[in-house]
């Protein structure tokens, strides 16, 4: 491999011949603790560089200097699946010169792998790197588990570098990416920090509301006839989304049943489950919490796949198609079901749909999880701000009220009130809200385009004006 | 009517009061009382008043602890509750520090000013009264039958412990004579026994416990302090597998004897009566597989 190290970054984007107007990308696995961002946007305004579009499959508060990258035009443009804090403000002034194109988490891969989303240099952290050059997330002082996001970038982009705090004298049991994809290899004193990694939260909820809403849910799933053997299953990183996993978890133990897999950003209460024998095993695109990145490390049965195996439909078959249930959140849903999670009630971009709309297409049963009034604002409206998930692959709406069914599933419905739960027409739910909070002035909408929503097929869907 | 678990909602905390309807308690108690601080009652008494009106509560009973008759406040909440503004206000008013029939006589007689206010049914409105004093205890049955509208006896056992000068433990035996009291009184005035809320939030082992005794004893079902424990105590309250079953049985043989016209009947080699009869259908009412029609049960 030691043809192939630079002694410094400015070095390797020297030899991955960067010029203005290029692509550079950049995964999100080290989330909030990520630094190799920041410090390759400082060298490349070092460099003079102008122009240059950032293909980040995350942004994170922790990336402030992007913000600043774009306001004095060292960026231009910014592809991304998921945003929140500085950059997303940034976004909304009209920081970037070219509106910001969203995508979804299978959307990503899948435009490199077609072609659409051209990188001109990957940069990518790699927590561990060992002597042949071959790249692992789960070793090193910033560990950070699966490398799913970006296996992508390192099979198409034309200059693979790989930023690295950590050299093994050993070839690790794992490999994320192969040394045959990476052209150079840089070693920085730090590419993260791990405490910035955890994402969400280990504990379920205390919030009475949210503990409602989560029984609903894991009960709704049972009365579609879901948790069989073989059940595959989805879920957030929050304290509601692992509060339903515990209802869910319950019901398995108490019927005996055996689920094939646990999809999607890992936590330590998936590993538990794994752990516990409910699940056969875990596919990771991306690990939430350190159990999660000891698990992918001692155990065989989690395993690292790339977020095209996850979620693109450019492949042949993907987890997601898998999927019995998977339960999602909203910042608002519409009487079509349509849901909304990039912006907040006054427009403010928020998010981003991350793996939201490729999970609920793929799945049997898409339930959004929300309570029906959020701050005084209802949750369910006349019509969402931003189409994020088309209401087509929704399938079910929980709230601490009960649940309301897509028209196009009667017979799920059905089921469910058969099991004895709560379901109503989903306007009947809005006039609840209405009655208890009054009707919100909606915030008026901004005249400039300020990003574009990509569905997961690549067909725009939405636009966000600020 | 089902009153397995009684949630106390704080009267001046409007996001509380908004999700009280979808905590699982078969009754909401909107606090007045101790949840809200001197300076704050007349704000309380309108955020409950509207609550009352908009909260869509279903079957659960819509209950409101008032200040005592010994403050100023008292007189003003029960207006509030049942005042047209209220909308279908207040089903029970739960009237905290009652300690003799005098004190529910004055309440009932401002009820039925406020009712006849508002146009609702003289007596409409019914009371629990909450005893919570040495001398409460001592006059449990004469509260629960010296007016119509009391439906239940409700043991506030911290009030109590400070009365007796006795110190709270996990377990109770310093209450045992009170809750043994309560029931006795309520059974043989044939209104509702609900137990003291359990009040350490986080320690759900001993509520568990603290539940099952209580249901041992007799007790219809217990106050709730946090909305943690309104499913353990559901759980407890509610007839068991085994006894539904058993329940069911009885039912059915009381009906192939009413059929029959036969006036004792036996269910596995034991004679049958009245009160197992009653505490079957008991069983079937709380598990909600009753036909009040067909069953012959009237609400109690």
């Amino acid at each position: 491999m030691r043809e192939k190290t630079a002694a410094t970054l400015r070095q390797a984007m020297e030899a991955a011949h960067l010029e203005d107007g290029m692509t550079i990308s950049f995964h999100h696995h080290l989330r909030n603790g990520d630094f190799v961002l920041d410090m390759v946007l400082r060298e490349a305004e070092a460099m003079g560089l102008k122009g240059l579009r950032v293909a980040a499959s995350s942004v994170f508060p922790c990336h402030g200097r992007l913000a600043r990258a774009a306001e004095r035009g060292v960026v231009a443009g910014l592809d991304t699946n998921y945003m929140s804090g500085p950059v997303a403000a940034a976004v909304a002034r009209g920081a970037f010169a070219e509106p910001v194109r969203f995508r979804t988490h299978g959307g990503r891969p899948r435009a490199i792998d077609a072609g659409e989303l051209h990188i001109d240099a990957a940069f990518i952290a790699a927590p561990a790197v060992d002597p042949l050059g071959n790249l692992s997330g789960v070793e090193g002082p910033s560990a950070c588990g699966s490398l799913g996001y970006a296996m992508a970038d390192a099979a198409h982009a034309d200059t693979v570098i790989a930023v690295t705090d950590h050299f093994l004298d050993h070839s690790p049991e794992r490999i994320s990416i192969d040394h045959g994809q990476v052209d150079v290899v840089v070693k920085v004193d730090r590419i993260g920090d791990p405490a910035g990694i955890v994402s969400g939260t280990t504990k379920v909820t205390r919030d009475p509301v949210g503990l409602v809403i989560a029984e609903y849910a894991a009960r709704a799933i049972e009365a579609a006839g879901l948790l069989r053997d073989g059940f595959c299953f989805q879920t957030g990183a929050g304290g509601a989304s692992l509060a339903a996993a515990s209802f869910v978890r319950e019901r398995m133990r108490e019927q005996g049943v055996r689920g094939r897999f646990l999809l999607g950003g890992i936590t330590g209460y998936f590993v538990d489950m794994l752990e516990e024998g409910l699940f056969e095993d875990i596919y990771d695109v991306q690990c939430f919490d350190l159990a999660a990145v000891r698990s992918i490390r001692e155990n065989a049965h989690h395993h690292e796949i790339s977020a095209s195996d996850y979620a693109s439909v450019g492949r042949k078959r993907c987890y997601v198609d898998d999927l019995g249930a998977v339960l999602l959140g909203a910042t608002e849903i519409d009487l079509d079901f349509n849901v909304n999670v990039h912006t907040d009630s006054n427009g403010v971009i928020i998010g981003g749909s991350g793996g939201h709309s490729d999970a609920a297409a793929g799945a049997e049963m898409a339930i959004i999880v929300a309570p029906l009034l959020r701050a005084r604002l209802p949750i369910v409206v006349d019509r969402v701000r931003t189409v994020s998930t088309p209401g087509r692959t929704v399938d079910a709406l929980v709230t601490e009220y009960g649940a309301a069914v897509n028209p196009a599933r009667p017979e799920l419905a059905q089921r469910l009130r058969d099991f004895g739960l709560p379901v109503f027409e989903i306007a009947e739910l809005r006039r609840k809200a209405l009655a208890m909070a009054g009707e919100p002035v909606r915030a008026p909408q901004g005249e400039r385009e300020v990003a574009v929503v990509e569905y997961r097929d690549g067909t725009i869907i939405d636009r966000i004006m600020a | 009517m089902k009153r397995r678990t009684m949630l106390f909602v704080p009267g001046n905390n409007p996001g509380m009061l908004i999700s009280g309807p979808v905590l699982g308690a078969d009754a909401l108690i909107f606090d007045l009382e101790d949840a809200v601080a001197e300076a704050e009652k007349d704000a309380a008494r309108l955020l409950v008043r509207n609550a009352l009106k908009t909260l869509e509560c279903g079957a659960t009973e819509r209950v409101v602890r008032i200040n005592g008759v010994d403050t100023p406040h008292w007189r003003a909440d029960v207006a509030a509750i049942v005042a047209k503004e209220a909308g279908a206000g207040a089903g029970t008013v739960l009237l905290p520090k009652c300690s003799t029939p005098a004190d529910v006589a004055l309440v009932a007689e401002a009820l039925s000013a406020e009712e006849k206010r508002a146009g609702r049914a003289d007596g409409e409105v019914r009371l629990l009264a909450l005893l919570e004093s040495a001398l409460g205890i001592e006059n449990a049955f004469a509260v629960a039958t010296c007016s119509p509208r009391v439906s239940g006896l409700f043991l506030g056992a911290e009030d109590l412990s400070a009365d007796l000068g006795a110190q709270r433990t996990l377990t109770g035996e310093e209450i045992a004579y009170a809750r043994g009291r309560v029931v006795v009184a309520a059974k043989a005035a044939r209104v509702d026994a609900i137990d003291t809320p359990f009040t350490v939030v986080d320690d759900l082992e001993n509520l568990e416990r603290d539940a099952q005794l209580g249901r041992r004893m007799g007790f219809d079902g217990k106050a709730v302090i946090s909305p943690q424990h309104v499913r353990i105590v559901n759980r407890v309250y509610s007839p068991s597998d085994k006894e539904i079953a058993w329940a069911e049985k009885i039912r059915a043989a009381m009906q192939r004897a009413t059929a029959e016209g036969k006036g004792a009947f036996s269910v596995d080699g034991s004679m049958v009566d009245g009160p197992i009869v009653k505490r079957a259908l008991r069983i079937l009412q709380t598990a909600g597989r009753l036909n009040q029609e067909a069953d012959g049960l009237r609400e109690e």
